[in-house]
C-alpha cells in the first residue's frame, strides 16, 4: 500500500497564515511585547474544598484571559507546536481566531482534525507535546497555554452557541466497523463519517468513551463533557452499538460476512498487571482499573443510591506513578481517606504522570513515598489487608526505557499500615481480538503489530491503534493513531473501489 | 433492546428469565455467561446462560434472588426491558468425549448444568446428572435434565427424593462402589463446588467447577474476579469461569466473595424500604 503521512501538513498551515487578517494581526503587536505578557493562570477550586468532592478542579479561562493568552502566541512561520500534536491541530490558526474574539470559529478550526476538543483540552499532556515545542517556551521558559485555550473554545462553543455540524461528504456506501468507543475508536469514527463512510462502533460497556468513561474521574473530565462530545459524533452520523463485545458477541470474521469492508481495532488496555507479590489477592487490594471503574462508570461514590459498592479506606496506598495512579489516589482522598499516598519505586523525576496532576495531588494533601517497592501484603484476622511490607530502592544504570533502573536495597524491609491498596502498575492488552481473529500478528507483550506509518495490521483491511498497539499510552496518542488509521482506511476503501 | 419475554419463579427464590438477545443466542456455548444491568444505577451482574434459542433469538437464565441486584431482576416483569445485556462472555466449557461424566448442579447451578449435560451427551459421553436441593420442592428442571442425561439423581437433604444426603456423601459412595466416573462437572454455590472437589481429590477424578467471584466489567479489564488457581492469579471472566477444582484456592475465593457483605446488607435494606414502604 502507498505510504504517506498526512501530518505534518505545513503547506496548508502556511496558506492559512498568509491570509491578510493574520498578517495584520501579527503586525499589530510586536514580538517583544507579546513575549512580555505573563501566562494566564487557569482558575482552580480551593484544594481543601475540592479534595472532598468530585466536581471539576479547573474552572476554565475567562474570555478576557483567553484573548490575553492568545496574544502571547507569536504566530510563528514554522509552528513546531503542530508537530508536537499527535492529531496536528492547526494551533496558530485557532489561537489567532481567539485573539480576534472568534471563539466558536476557533473551536471549529480545531474540529477539522480533532472531534473531541473539550476532552483533549482537559486530559492531554500538553506540556510534553505541543507546549514543549512552543517558541515562546524555548525563549522564555513559559509556553503559550495551548491546552487551556483549546478547552476554553470547546467549552465556549458547547455552552454559548449551537454546535455546528460540518458538511459531510457524499455517502460512499462503504461500511467500516470500529472495535471500542474509546479515544482511538471515536476519532476514527468521526473522521471516516465526515468522509462519507458508514461507520459502526462496537462497544462492550453500556456507556461510550472507553477509558474516558471508566478511567478518568469527574474532577478531571466531567461525564457531561464526554457525553456531549460523543453526542457530537453521533450527529456526524456515527452509529454506536453498546453492549457488544467484538470477539464474543461477534468476531471480526462474522462482521466481515455482514458486509463490513474495513476494520479498526481500538480495544484498549485489558488485563491489569499484578506484581505476583504475596497476599496481593487479599480483600482491600484493588487494581486501579477496578477501583476507577467502580467510581467513574458505576458511580460507586454515590452508593447506595447506585448499587455498586466501594469500601472506603482510612489509610490508602496507591502503587505506581502514572496518571492512573494519580486519579486513584486523588479519588481515595475525596472518598475520605485520612492518609492517601503514592508509593513509587523510582523518584519524582521518573514519574510518568502529568506535571499538573502531580501538582494538584500534592496540593490536595497526597503523600509521595519514592524509591519504595511493596513486596508483601499482610492480612488481618478478617482476611483484609492491614499492612504492606516494602523495600527501599536505589537507582542504578538506565534501562531499556531510558530511565534509571530501581534496585532493591538488601535488608531495608519496613512496613506501612494500610487498609486499602490500589495497584496502578499497568495493564496488558486484552487478548480477545488476537485470540479470535485468525492470522493477526501479535507482538511480544500481546499487543497487535502495526505499521506505524499506516496503522495497518498484518491482515488487509484491518487497522489498529491506541493501547492495543502501544500497551499503555495517553488519550491523545490513541487519537493520533486513530487519525492516521482513518486516513489509511479512507485510502484503502478508495483503492479497493478502483481495483 | 433487551426485552424480557418471560420471568417466572420456578421454585421459591429461584427465577427464570427469558430475554430477547439474538446476537447472544447466535453465539452462546455451554459454560458462557452474560452481564446484565436492570437499570442505569444497577450493578453489572454476571449470570450463566442456561439455554438459548437461535430461531426465537432468546436466551434463558436461571438465577437466585439474594441481594439487591437479583431482587431487582426478580421484580421485573414480562415485557420490561433490561438496561444492558452483554455476552456471551467467558471461555466455553471443554466439551469432549471423556467417557462417563457426572454433572453436579445445586441451586442456580441446576439450570446451568442443563446445557452442559446436553452438550456432553451430544459428544457421546455417558452423562449422569446429580441435582441437589434441601427438599424436593426446591428441585426444578428434573424432566428437562433427564432428557439429556443417561441417569438422573435428585439428591435432597430431607430425603423427599430418592437420594438423601449431601452431594459429597453420595459421590463418595459412588466412587467407593467403583462406579465408573471419568470427569465431574460441579456448578452451584461455592461451598458445594469446594466439597465436590475435595471428594474427588483423592481418587484423582478431574473435577471442573464454574467459579463465581465478584465481577465488574466482565471482559477482562478490571481484575475484580481474580482467583488463585494452581498458585497463579487468573481472571474468571476471561480465563474461566471453568477451572480445575483441585487447583483452586477456595479459602481465598470465600474471602473475596464476602468482601462486600456489609454494603450488600445496607443496599438491600435501602431497596426494601424503597420498594415496600
Amino acid at each position: 500500500m502507498e505510504e504517506k503521512k498526512e501530518i505534518p501538513r505545513f503547506d496548508d498551515l502556511k496558506k492559512e497564515a498568509q491570509k491578510e487578517w493574520r498578517k495584520e494581526l501579527k503586525k499589530a503587536i510586536p514580538v517583544k511585547e507579546r513575549m512580555k505578557i505573563p501566562r494566564q493562570k487557569m482558575p482552580e477550586r480551593e484544594h481543601d474544598v475540592r479534595n472532598k468532592d468530585f466536581f471539576e478542579v479547573n474552572l476554565g479561562l475567562s474570555p478576557d484571559q483567553a484573548v490575553e493568552e492568545a496574544r502571547r502566541c507569536l504566530d510563528c512561520p514554522n509552528p513546531f507546536c503542530v508537530i508536537g500534536c499527535p492529531v496536528a491541530i492547526d494551533i496558530p490558526s485557532f489561537i489567532k481566531l481567539i485573539e480576534i474574539g472568534k471563539f466558536s470559529e476557533a473551536a471549529r478550526k480545531i474540529k477539522e482534525t480533532n472531534s473531541l476538543p473539550a476532552i483533549c483540552g482537559r486530559v492531554c499532556p500538553q506540556e510534553s507535546q505541543c507546549e514543549v515545542q512552543c517558541i515562546v517556551f524555548k525563549s522564555t521558559g513559559v509556553s503559550v497555554a495551548i491546552g487551556n485555550l483549546e478547552r476554553f473554545v470547546a467549552d465556549w462553543e458547547r455552552e454559548k452557541e449551537e454546535i455546528l455540524i460540518p458538511q459531510l461528504a457524499n455517502p460512499t456506501g462503504k461500511r467500516v466497523a470500529i472495535v471500542g468507543a474509546g479515544p482511538a475508536g471515536l476519532t476514527v469514527a468521526g473522521e471516516l463519517s465526515k468522509k462519507g463512510h458508514s461507520v459502526t462502533v462496537f462497544e462492550a460497556l453500556h456507556k461510550s468513551g472507553g477509558v474516558l468513561a471508566y478511567g478518568i474521574p469527574e474532577f478531571r473530565l466531567p461525564k457531561r463533557i464526554l457525553d456531549a462530545e460523543v453526542d457530537y459524533l453521533k450527529k456526524l452520523g456515527v452509529e454506536i452499538l453498546n453492549n457488544f463485545v467484538v470477539g464474543r458477541t461477534a468476531t471480526i470474521d462474522d462482521l466481515k460476512k455482514e458486509g463490513y469492508e474495513a476494520f479498526f481495532i481500538g480495544s484498549g488496555a485489558g488485563l491489569p498487571t499484578f506484581m505476583n507479590a504475596e497476599g496481593e489477592n487479599l480483600n482491600g487490594i484493588y487494581s486501579a482499573n477496578e477501583y476507577l471503574t467502580r467510581i467513574n462508570l458505576m458511580r460507586a461514590f454515590e452508593f447506595p443510591n447506585y448499587d455498586t459498592p466501594l469500601p472506603k479506606g482510612k489509610r490508602v496506598a496507591v502503587i505506581g506513578g502514572g496518571n492512573t495512579a494519580m486519579d486513584s489516589v486523588r479519588s481515595a482522598k475525596r472518598l475520605g481517606a485520612e492518609w492517601a499516598a503514592i508509593v513509587y519505586r523510582r523518584t519524582r523525576k521518573e514519574m510518568p504522570a502529568r506535571v499538573e496532576e502531580v501538582k494538584h495531588a500534592e496540593e490536595e494533601g497526597i503523600e509521595f513515598l519514592f524509591l519504595t517497592l511493596p513486596v508483601k501484603f499482610i492480612e488481618d484476622e478478617r482476611g483484609w489487608v492491614k499492612e504492606m511490607e516494602c523495600l527501599r530502592m536505589e537507582l542504578g544504570e538506565p534501562d531499556a526505557s531510558g530511565r534509571r533502573r530501581p534496585i532493591p536495597i538488601k535488608g531495608s524491609e519496613f512496613r506501612i499500615e494500610v487498609d486499602l491498596v490500589i495497584n496502578a502498575v499497568g495493564t496488558s492488552p486484552n487478548p480477545l481480538i488476537p485470540q479470535t481473529t485468525k492470522g493477526i500478528e501479535v507482538g511480544k507483550w500481546g499487543t497487535i503489530k502495526v505499521d506505524f506509518n499506516t496503522m495497518a495490521t498484518s491482515i488487509e483491511g484491518i487497522y489498529a491503534g491506541g493501547d492495543i498497539v502501544r500497551g499503555g499510552a495517553t488519550v491523545i496518542l490513541a487519537m493520533g493513531d486513530g487519525r492516521m488509521a482513518a486516513y489509511s482506511i479512507d485510502l484503502y476503501l478508495k483503492n479497493k473501489n478502483s481495483r | 433492546m433487551f426485552k424480557i419475554l418471560r420471568r417466572e419463579q420456578i421454585v421459591p427464590n429461584m427465577h427464570l428469565l427469558e430475554v430477547g438477545a439474538s446476537f447472544v443466542a447466535k453465539k452462546a456455548l455451554p459454560g458462557q455467561f452474560v452481564i446484565v444491568m436492570t437499570d442505569e444505577k444497577s450493578e453489572r451482574i454476571p449470570l450463566t446462560i442456561s439455554d438459548w434459542n437461535q430461531e426465537r433469538g432468546t436466551i434463558t437464565i436461571v438465577f437466585m434472588e439474594v441481594g439487591t441486584s437479583t431482587k431487582k431482576l426478580a421484580n421485573m416483569k414480562s415485557g420490561d426491558y433490561l438496561y444492558a445485556l452483554l455476552g456471551p462472555l467467558g471461555m466455553p466449557s471443554e466439551i469432549e468425549n471423556f467417557g462417563t461424566v457426572l454433572c453436579v448442579g445445586g441451586c442456580y447451578g441446576i439450570g446451568n448444568i442443563y446445557p452442559m449435560a446436553r452438550a456432553l451427551k451430544e459428544k457421546g459421553n455417558r452423562v449422569i446428572s446429580m441435582i441437589e436441593g434441601r427438599s424436593k420442592f426446591l428441585i426444578y428442571w428434573e424432566d428437562r435434565i433427564k432428557k439429556v442425561s443417561d441417569e438422573l439423581m435428585a439428591v435432597t437433604r430431607d430425603g423427599t427424593t430418592k437420594y438423601q444426603g449431601h452431594v459429597p456423601e453420595i459421590l463418595r459412595k459412588m466412587i467407593s462402589d467403583g462406579k465408573k466416573i471419568d470427569r465431574v462437572v460441579a456448578i452451584g454455590c461455592t461451598f458445594m463446588m469446594m466439597i465436590a472437589s475435595e471428594t474427588t481429590r483423592e481418587s484423582g477424578i478431574k473435577t471442573i467447577v464454574a467459579l463465581n467471584p465478584v465481577m465488574v466489567d466482565g471482559t477482562g479489564m478490571c481484575g475484580a474476579c481474580r482467583v488463585s488457581v494452581g498458585g497463579s492469579t487468573r481472571f474468571a471472566c476471561v480465563d474461566g469461569p471453568d477451572f480445575d477444582g483441585h487447583q483452586v484456592d477456595w479459602e481465598e475465593l470465600f474471602f473475596r466473595r464476602a468482601a462486600y457483605i456489609n454494603e450488600e446488607l445496607d443496599s438491600l435494606q435501602k431497596y426494601e424500604c424503597d420498594v415496600y414502604p
